[in-house]
């Protein structure tokens, strides 16, 4: 993709992905922007979810997953076998579509990434606890209970707990699958907010079956349907003038 | 046929209520059988001293060998149970929890070692003492009952452990964790109240289990002083006690019935306290 000025950060090249029988990604190619705010949009089912779980490598490993192809981060294709597992995974952050905290404080929830990656000394793990709670915009809200249990929080404070946890270990990419699918209106403005503040730092992938939302947030769309990858481009181009008929049936909701 | 739906509905609602009731009858006829025919003989010294001269026939002494020798060799068991059960249960858990066929059948393995009788435990503890060489002892004991609770802590750990969600175990990998952090940092954590309940109960099958230590610890009148003494255990200091004609020591196999049995309701107790109390991460 020459024709949009952009820095590639991630780049998938013939990536096939088959769960026993089921051929599940089809052929994917496609240069993932760096530093933008990507969506890939598709009805359910599409393969949104398995694209995104392979840049980190969770895919569900009780289909037994056989993937074919490479995807290339940092010039280091990730499914080399050299590949440290824990440090790719370390440089990309992910949101779930329900916030899962972790079974611990507040505190510990932001703290348990750093300290697993070496950080010691409790001024400096106080600082990063509070720098990233705050980055998420949840300090303030937070501050008093630091120690009490994360599940404790409500279902938006804990995707922002989520977001601060994920952030704290200074990925370079955030994965976000459907992360806002069980939040209110509110604390999805919220963290739509933050991943607009965020693009400017971070790469940022979000799946999404939400129109409105990728047109809200999306720098650059990617469309999937039945495991292939349809059409991608700028996000404008793609919801106002997509150059395929299944994208624009797609975007008219003929089908879904 | 319309009446015989209303008939059936009728004595159900009556099965139900009596059920239930003859089972809570059966406990508190239990509990008043050990406490009006111990009682008697429940006494200080029956809990602080060891049994004296003429013990048996119905003298002086008390049964504080079975008390400490109980207390033991339940603890002593449940630790070698809990050090071997924990990597046996985050296997199954986090290692292989895509394996859901093979770990079924392991499951099911367990499953049969539960149902097997304590005094198959008791035989099979005898048959390897004989081929080391070993006598009747607290630490033959101690293996024997180890081996015996195993599956019932490696299951009923299991059952919580399962029910940690994928999506916890993928938050702690995506945040760079390794499979051995994710297990003791997170799983453990999150399955604490099912590893205390699962100490507990196991505790309470071991310190009530006769059948196991008959031929692997043996008795003794004495508290033992090393791991290769044998020693004396409450469910057969009141079998041996229940077998003499002599009507003091028969109330005093109550008494020793009635020890336990407080013991067992205080360790429930505990554990369901516990079980509260560690469930507010979840």
């Amino acid at each position: 993709m020459s024709d949009n000025n952009f820095k590639t950060h991630i780049s998938v090249q013939n990536l096939n992905v088959h769960y026993g029988k089921n051929h599940i990604l089809k052929n994917i190619n496609i240069d993932i922007p760096d530093k933008k705010l990507t969506a890939i949009i598709g009805p359910s089912g599409c393969g949104k979810t398995t694209l995104l779980k392979s840049f980190n490598r969770l895919l569900d490993t009780s289909q037994s997953p056989m993937v074919t192809g490479k995807v290339v981060v940092n010039g280091e294709n990730i499914f080399d076998p050299k590949v440290e597992i824990t440090h790719l995974r370390k440089k990309m952050g992910l949101l779930s579509q329900r916030p899962y905290p972790l079974p611990m404080s507040i505190y510990d929830n932001v703290a348990y990434g750093p300290k697993i990656h070496g950080l010691r000394g409790k001024k400096n793990i106080d600082e990063i606890v509070e720098h990233y709670l705050r980055k998420a915009s949840l300090w303030e809200e937070v501050k008093d209970r630091l120690h009490t249990p994360a599940v404790r929080l409500s279902i938006g404070q804990q995707q922002r707990l989520c977001m601060a946890r994920g952030l704290a270990v200074e990925p370079d990419i955030i994965l976000g699958d459907e992360p806002t699918s069980a939040l209110d209106p509110h604390s999805t403005q919220s963290i739509e907010a933050m991943f607009n503040s965020l693009k400017e730092n971070y790469t940022i992938i979000v799946v999404t079956h939400i129109l409105r939302q990728a047109r809200r947030i999306a720098d650059y769309i990617m469309f999937m349907y039945m495991g292939e990858l349809i059409e991608h481009g700028p996000a404008e181009q793609i919801l106002d003038d997509p150059k395929e008929k299944m994208t624009k049936e797609y975007i008219q909701g003929i089908i879904s | 046929m319309k009446k015989l739906r209303f008939i059936e509905e009728k004595i159900f609602r009556i099965i139900m209520p009596l059920a239930t009731s003859l089972i809570l009858l059966s406990l508190v006829l239990i509990i008043y059988t050990i406490v009006t025919k111990g009682m008697a003989s429940l006494s200080w010294s029956m809990i602080t001293e060891t049994p004296k001269g003429g013990f048996y026939m119905g003298k002086e002494g008390g049964v504080l060998n079975a008390i400490i020798g109980s207390i033991l060799l339940a603890c002593g068991a449940v630790l070698i149970a809990v050090i071997i059960s924990i990597p046996i249960v985050l296997y199954m858990n986090v290692y292989q929890r895509g394996n859901t066929k093979m770990m079924n059948l392991v499951r099911l393995c367990f499953d049969v070692l539960w149902g097997i009788p304590s005094i198959v435990y008791g035989a099979f503890g005898f048959t390897i003492m004989l081929y080391f060489g070993m006598k009747t002892s607290l630490l033959a004991g101690i293996i024997t009952v180890s081996l015996f609770i195993l599956p019932v802590i490696i299951r009923t750990m299991d059952e919580v452990f399962k029910t940690v969600p994928k999506e916890l175990l993928d938050a702690s990998y995506s945040l760079g964790a390794t499979k051995f952090e994710t297990a003791f940092k997170v799983v453990i954590r999150y399955g604490f109240s099912g590893l205390m309940t699962a100490i507990l109960i196991a505790f309470g099958r071991g310190i009530g289990d006769a059948a196991s230590v008959l031929f692997t610890a043996g008795y003794s009148d004495s508290i033992p002083t090393s791991l290769n003494e044998p020693v004396a255990t409450l469910p057969l200091a009141i079998f041996f006690q229940l077998g003499t004609p002599i009507p003091e020591v028969k109330g005093r196999a109550y008494a020793s019935a009635l020890i336990l049995t407080i013991f067992i309701m205080v360790i429930s107790i505990i554990s369901r306290y516990i079980t509260k109390r560690f469930n507010r991460y979840k």
